[in-house]
């Protein structure tokens, strides 16, 4: 293999070699280039994404950490903070989905854990291609158990995520996860390395060949290839996870510690070099005492290695016999592999000779591309929806049971019933609702978590897409009554290369920063993820949001469940902005994506929001639900079916809503920002109408509502159109997601 | 009253169980598998998780480990011993209760709140309860399918061993046994996690019927 032939193999361009010629003025040996290569790969370079990502808000009042460290904090109130980041593992997942949903759980936990903080709380945002083809249900159910085989055993509790399926991710399923660690504010750890002469400690499993290149393989289109590629996909241990978990934390606790950091995408490379770099150190690595699990590895496997279950840590000297005893004690390897350097470099070192040396910081330094913005054409072709032409269902019933029993829309018990969401013993609210409520011991405090993605609306409009999907993200958070305080994001995209794939991560990430700027909740994290596109196309552009809220209280929380009989129900937003373009109803009744839908007014959306978080906190209400895909209808439902408590839509109001919408599909399914459903016994409605009347600064009052129907019996009607029982939404709603016509359910191809 | 609870290598539901029995009114007492002492401990708890990372069988390592050989003799002696899933599967692969934990019938992971019924209020565990009282309780385990030979189970029926009952059967437990005793009444297995519903923060105390009961006991 000549020299082109290797730097093209490892994923490196002609400009890219060219420019590590200059910069190192000497030819790299195949280590350096090694080295070169997983750090410049898009996964760990972001050298596509750097310059956009500069636009994203990263401060505010409660942030402690913003992107650059393993994970962003924000601060909850009496010394408590919270650090949070989720992270993709799309293309492992697609070729090995149990291992591949498992190593990207415990590779988001090792980011926390990297904080100092202990894990609490695991969230996952799936997407598959539709499930009727055998390869997505495959896909989906695997990937399904690697979450829970990883997150279970490894005790940190799954309370929430999303799933959604679509044809633009068959062959592509994304995989996002996002983990939220607990730590004193004081306690915070950092992964800069100082101190020359320090020694650098390798914790936890030993070293194979799995995962090489992984970040590699991460950063390229998938294709009938990628198959072979199987052997890139580590292999997950959560038991060993669970011990460096409590080794690291009574590491941290006895202040043993000088920096932490976890060895992801790129091994120890990155790990070494991201802490030298930040640290204005070099490193120097001794290859051949790292653990190995099988013989015969060359130094470059040993240093790219993507081997799971272990972290790196800088210790002084003094502390060495103490840490390595404690790692004893938790059963786990720990090996001093290095030491903290004066050059900058990062050195490796076998046999007692330089294998190779490399500036620490050009190795963080990865080349940036900038492209031009172009409006991609099919942009145009998507956003027409005529109406006229949309027949109206004559049987509502019928649209409704479809509309329920639809893979997206379904209930997501068959899923997270085989997650752990209690285990820790803190979950308030459990999943299924809008958001997961988690609790602080020992404090009144709380906080909240969702994740959230729009991929169909990014596709057909990728600003305001950006911009729905933080406000979906806002909504969530408010209707379970925290105060919404950060986000992180997961950007899943196409091949930047392309100038649509470009267009909609520009795009994208201008909706969603002039959201966040304007909703007040930077983004202190995140993680890219791009050429996800398969022979089929590119996936819809996913941006995923994980938003992190917070309680004062949190024993005043809300649920959308109906909870009592009799209970008033009202809608307050903006009113009626409804529109079907790029709804769940036209995809799931009609078959069609198409149309714009509307973009969301993100001012509104903040004082609504804030409307229902303050009647929360205040008492008043219990029950929020937010309007959401699937329109009105759809979220009553969702109310009534988890609260076990029928409905009935009021006469006039309804006679009013379709003469104003002039069709009922429309009333029923239309979707629209800022709109929220909630519940209370009929002798708060004064207390409630009160404060309805808010007024702005001057004095006028602006909040919008209309009293809806009310809480009770064991029927769900409204008006002549829809009349069902219960037990029929929920059989509707309830159906095993696993139990595709056709599968064994539960039977022996459920366990692979 | 002092109540240990035993932490082997992968448990994950010890500091759950170390946290109910602070809110019991007990004094927790955290008991490393690796040393053989029980601290004075007047009661001890098993705790859920994945010992030993469920390799082989779950339970099939831990039983072999130091601190397990004074909580047999401990148990052998009458002492209180409660284990809860995995715990539970640990206990049966020590003997110390009869029979065995399949993986469910589903073949799936099953985290889900269950209705069960107390079958027996004669043991350190369940004394506070009310006999055929129903409580409802979190499940969360892959391996929960209770199983025994006939004998066995003719025998656990017979003596009023079985503790607990599934109202509706999660898991294809033999009988619907959701929890059993040993012979001398003072080793409980439960599948069900008590502890998980021990707080008021979290909506429900039912837990604390379970683990109070051994409070109880202690004062007659």
């Amino acid at each position: 293999m000549n020299i082109q032939e290797t730097y093209s193999a490892l994923g490196l361009s002609d400009a890219e070699y060219d420019r590590i010629l200059e910069l190192l003025g000497r030819a790299p040996n195949f280590l350096e280039l090694s080295l070169f290569s997983v750090m410049w790969s898009e996964h760990c370079g972001y050298k596509n994404s750097r310059p956009l990502l500069s636009r994203f808000p990263n401060e505010g009042p409660r942030v402690l950490q913003g992107p650059g460290e393993n994970a962003g904090v924000v601060e909850v109130g009496d010394g408590w903070a919270l650090a949070f980041k989720v992270e993709s593992h799309n293309h492992p997942s697609a070729v090995e989905p149990y291992e591949g949903a498992a190593t990207g759980v415990g590779g988001i936990i090792r980011d926390i854990l990297a904080m100092g903080a202990r894990p609490v709380a695991l969230l996952d945002s799936l997407r598959f291609g539709p499930l009727d083809e055998e390869r997505n249900r495959y896909l989906f159910r695997e990937v399904v158990r690697g979450i829970g085989g990883y997150g279970n055993a490894v005790g940190v509790p799954t309370v929430g995520g999303e799933v959604e399926f679509s044809e633009a991710y068959s062959g592509n399923p994304l995989v996002n996860a996002m983990c939220v660690g607990l730590i004193r504010t004081e306690d915070l750890v950092r992964s800069r390395a100082t101190g020359e002469g320090n020694l650098v400690v390798l914790l936890g499993s030993k070293t194979g060949r799995d995962g090489i290149h992984g970040a590699t393989f991460a950063s390229d289109e998938l294709t009938e290839e990628s198959e072979s590629k199987r052997s890139n996909v580590q292999v997950g241990d959560p038991f060993a996870e669970k011990m460096l978990i409590e080794c690291c934390l009574k590491l941290l606790k006895e202040d043993l510690l000088v920096s932490l950091q976890d060895l992801g995408a790129a091994g120890i490379t990155s790990s070494a070099s991201e802490m030298a770099a930040s640290g204005g150190v070099g490193i120097d690595i001794e290859v051949d005492r790292i653990p190995r699990r099988e013989s015969g590895m060359e130094p470059f496997e040993a240093m790219i290695s993507e081997s799971q279950e272990r972290m790196l840590a800088v210790v002084e000297p003094e502390d060495e016999e103490k840490v390595l005893a404690l790692a004893e004690r938790y059963g786990i390897g720990g090996t001093v592999v290095g030491r903290v350097a004066g050059h900058g470099d990062l050195r490796v070192i076998s046999d007692g000779e330089i294998a190779g040396s490399v500036p620490a910081e050009y190795l963080a330094d990865a080349p940036v591309y900038e492209r031009e913005v172009i409006r991609p054409e099919y942009l145009d072709e998507v956003k027409r929806l005529d109406l006229e032409a949309l027949p109206e269902p004559d049987d509502y019933n019928e649209v409704l049971l479809k509309m329920l029993a639809h893979p997206n829309l379904r209930s997501r018990r068959s899923i997270f019933g085989q997650y752990d969401h209690e285990v820790g013993t803190n979950t308030v609210v459990r999943p299924g609702a809008d958001a997961a409520v988690m609790r602080i011991k020992g404090t009144k405090r709380g906080f909240a978590m969702t994740t959230d993605g729009r991929g169909r609306h990014c596709y057909l409009d990728p600003r305001g897409g950006g911009a729905a999907t933080v406000a979906e993200a806002y909504r969530n958070l408010s209707c379970a009554g925290a105060e919404p305080v950060a986000i992180t994001n997961c950007l899943n995209f196409g091949n930047p290369e392309k100038l649509e794939g470009y267009y909609q991560l520009a795009e994208c990430i201008e909706g969603m920063s002039e959201a966040c700027e304007a909703f007040g909740t930077p983004v202190v994290s995140g993680n890219v993820s791009l050429y996800n596109e398969t022979a089929r196309g590119s996936i819809y552009p996913t941006p995923v949001v994980g938003m992190v809220g917070v309680f004062e209280d949190v024993s005043r929380h809300a649920t959308p469940a109906f909870k009592r009989e009799g209970d008033a129900v009202i809608i307050v937003g903006e009113p009626r902005n409804l529109s079907l373009a790029g709804s769940e109803y036209l995809e799931v009744v009609h078959g069609k994506v198409t149309g714009r839908p509307p973009t969301p007014d993100i001012v509104t959306e903040r004082a609504y929001a804030g409307l229902i978080r303050s009647f929360v906190e205040r008492g008043l209400i219990d029950t929020a639900h937010d309007v959401s895909g699937g329109g009105e209808v759809l979220a009553l439902a969702e109310m009534a079916i988890s609260g076990g408590v029928g409905f009935t839509y009021d006469e006039d109001e309804l006679e009013f809503l379709i003469r104003h919408a002039r069709r009922p599909d429309l009333s029923f399914f239309g979707e629209e920002g800022a709109a929220f459903l909630i519940a209370f016994p009929e002798e708060r409605w004064d207390a409630v109408q009160d404060a309805l009347g808010a007024t702005d600064s001057r004095g006028v009052s602006w909040v919008a509502y209309d009293r809806v129907g009310c809480a009770g019996g064991d029927r769900f009607k409204i008006g002549d159109l829809v009349d069902l029982t219960l037990s029929d939404l929920r059989e509707a709603y309830e159906q095993d997601l696993f139990g595709i016509p056709g599968e064994v359910v539960g039977g022996a191809e459920a366990v692979g | 009253m002092k109540i240990g609870v035993t932490i082997f290598p992968g448990s994950n539901c010890d500091r759950d169980a170390l946290h109910a029995v602070e809110l019991m009114g007990a004094e927790p007492v955290e008991l490393w598998h690796a040393d053989p002492d029980l601290r004075g401990s007047d009661a001890v708890i098993v705790p859920g998780g994945f010992s030993y990372g469920d390799y082989l069988r779950p339970g099939a390592i831990a039983r072999f480990v130091r601190v397990m050989g004074v909580l047999e003799e401990f148990a052998r002696d009458g002492g209180p011993v409660l284990g809860v899933c995995n715990g539970f599967q640990v206990l049966c692969e020590a003997h110390l209760l009869p029979g065995a934990l399949l993986q469910n019938t589903h073949m799936r992971f099953a985290c889900d709140r269950v209705r069960v019924r107390v079958e027996t209020t004669e043991t350190p565990w369940t004394a506070v309860c009310e006999r055929e009282e129903e409580l409802t309780l979190p499940i969360a385990h892959n391996e929960g399918n209770y199983f025994a030979d006939p004998e066995t189970l003719a025998r656990l029926e017979d003596d009023g061993r079985v503790v607990l009952r599934y109202l509706e059967n999660p898991n294809g437990s033999a009988n619907d046994i959701a929890g059993v005793c040993s012979e001398g009444r003072n080793v409980v297995g439960v599948m069900p996690h008590p502890e998980r519903v021990s707080d008021p923060a979290l909506g429900s105390e039912e837990g604390l019927k379970i683990l109070r009961s051994v409070l109880a006991g202690a004062t007659v």
